[in-house]
């Protein structure tokens, strides 16, 4: 709770600051909120509370994934005094909505009530639509919010139906009553409750991009900043996977039996479809946007079966995916800087010019294929594991092959860095991006070597 | 306030639903077939307050005022929705001169 009113308020600070024209307190003090509210929000772990009649549930499940988003942010805002450096103004209003569109990403983690569902993920949604479309005089930019918004309300009117459909049957938004309607009305089911079971789950495959409702990905993450792409792919995509996984697991897991094989199409889908399509992309961004896709699907590999080991194991999964996904953004913001394209060329010969950046970015891209002993290996063992325990061969299968062919267009990029021959403009790293870079790094392998202590904080 | 629950529970729930779940339907065959951005918004408009109509007669129904509550917040939401997509639409229409989203083809694989 203190975490939403701490980030919240920052946001509005940043405002303000932006408004004086202070430029040059303006990303310390957000540095400090994030730092605040991290603290915050890792001071709840081991507690539990409940607030405004269970509208807010804090328990380890949002402790963890709050503190990995506000860790996440910080990551980002790192390299955001990079991104801008050539804007003259502050950037205030960019800063505060990533902020705000932060809260409402917390917001749906901690939910106990329909109600925060939707509210928290309209704060998220409106707030990235805006970030979307914030490089106002670039068409590519103003596109993808277009596309991002049309999309994205479109699905919120889905979500709607679904969450009237369901409060039509049992009367009530709490997501504990619903929970336990189902277990006292478990053999008759009512079709309305069904068919709000799947209109939210269309529309909440809508907000995580999973096949076959992914074809705004592509666009908007190519469109977008990449530093707010870089935000969507990771923070955004984990709040509402892991929104997906707290509604699903609290109100309908009795009805697994119903709803469990559309999950497996969808993650079979994304699978299969992400990986195959990132194979012919050119474009970095709109790779690592198909790549985001298939991890989606791992991701939704996990919903199969709810207990403790799943959750940590999704947990497990998040973390590794948005380390490595931010790490592998950050390098192309910075690549991208001298060569002025997004294809795989801006990575010719990047070994000459810059070791150290070269190396960061095998690293990630080895930890985004699953090569132990990164984060990202434990990661799918993790996912994978779980799944064979429940007799999901075919889709373990699926999701190996997946691997197997995502190696393909990460090494893509490697083989450019290493054998290609490129122009012979430096790359200059500053003190910052290099502490950023070296944290990311060095957490990638700590997560890897030391899996239990990731998987026992839920 | 009464008088007007008695009205509303004249017509039996099963109208309600089916009534909303055809301005729904409309309102996504709207988003789906329609060109002009403007158009889509208001589709987008119609399937929200389908949703809050039938929010009120479950809730009406029920008696328990959380569904009419709801329809505040979705009231709310949707008023935001509508500004930020307004702005996108103008900021798209002084780059491209069109509202047309047919004509949103730069970003492709």
């Amino acid at each position: 709770m203190n975490t939403i009113i701490t980030l919240s308020v920052l946001g509005m600070i940043t405002m303000i600051i932006g408004v004086s024209n202070k430029k040059d307190i303006l990303l310390p003090v957000v540095f400090m909120g994030l730092l605040v509210a991290l603290v915050f929000s890792s001071l709840e772990w081991g507690h539990s509370n409940h607030y405004f009649n269970n509208m807010l549930v804090v328990d380890n499940f949002s402790t963890v994934f709050s503190t990995l988003m506000i860790f996440g942010t910080f990551l980002i805002f790192l390299i955001a005094r990079h991104y801008f450096r050539s804007f003259e103004k502050p950037m205030e209003d960019v800063y505060s909505v990533l902020l705000f569109s932060l809260v409402g990403a917390i917001t749906i983690t901690m939910m106990g009530n329909l109600t925060m569902f939707f509210v928290g993920l309209e704060i998220m949604s409106v707030s990235l639509y805006i970030l979307a479309g914030s490089k106002k005089t670039s068409p590519s930019s103003n596109e993808a919010a277009m596309k991002y918004f049309l999309m994205g309300a479109f699905s919120t009117g889905i979500l709607l139906f679904g969450i009237t459909l369901i409060y039509g049957t049992t009367g009530t938004f709490d997501l504990f009553e619903i929970g336990k309607w189902t277990i006292e009305n478990k053999d008759s089911v009512p079709l309305v409750f069904k068919a709000g079971i799947i209109l939210i789950l269309v529309a909440m495959a809508f907000k995580v991009g999973a096949v076959p409702f992914h074809f705004w990905v592509p666009d908007v993450y190519h469109g977008s900043p990449t530093l707010v792409t870089a935000y969507m792919a990771t923070v955004a995509k984990i709040a509402g996977l892991a929104a997906f996984y707290r509604l699903f697991s609290m109100c309908f897991s009795n009805l697994q039996d119903f709803w469990g094989p559309i999950v497996w199409v969808l993650s079979f889908g994304s699978i299969l479809l992400g990986n195959l399509a990132a194979l012919h992309q050119s474009h970095v961004k709109r790779m690592l946007a198909y790549s985001s896709i298939a991890h989606t699907g791992y991701i939704l590999m996990g919903f199969i079966n709810f207990n403790n080991f799943t959750t940590g194991a999704l947990f497990y999964y998040s973390a590794a995916y948005l380390l490595s996904t931010i790490g592998a953004f950050v390098v192309l913001m910075l690549v991208r800087e001298d060569i002025k394209t997004g294809t795989v060329d801006a990575f010719n010969g990047l070994m000459k010019k810059n070791k150290f950046l070269s190396i960061a970015m095998i690293i990630f891209l080895l930890s985004l294929t699953g090569i132990p002993p990164l984060a990202g290996f434990m990661a799918k063992f993790n996912i994978f594991t779980t799944a064979l325990e429940n007799r999901f061969i075919w889709l373990t299968i699926t999701a190996i092959l997946g691997s197997a062919i995502s190696v393909a267009y990460y090494f893509k990029i490697i083989i450019a860095m290493l054998l290609k021959v490129g122009s012979e403009t430096k790359v200059i790293l500053s003190a910052r991006t290099k502490v950023l870079l070296v944290i990311l790094v060095l957490m990638i392998i700590a997560i890897g070597v030391f899996p239990d202590l990731f998987l026992q904080l839920i | 306030m009464e008088g007007t629950q008695e009205i509303i529970k004249v017509i039996p729930i099963n109208y309600y639903l089916i009534f909303c779940t055809i301005l729904f339907c409309i309102g996504v065959l709207g988003v789906l077939v329609k060109r002009n951005a403007l158009v889509i918004f208001m589709s987008i408009e119609m399937m929200l307050n389908s949703v809050n109509l039938l929010l009120v007669a479950f809730s009406v129904y029920r008696g328990d005022p959380s569904g009419q509550i709801f329809v505040f917040f979705v009231m709310v939401v949707a008023a935001a929705e509508v500004a930020v997509g307004l702005a996108i639409l103008v900021m798209t229409y002084r780059t491209t001169h069109s509202i047309d989203v047919n004509l949103l083809t730069r970003l492709k694989g």
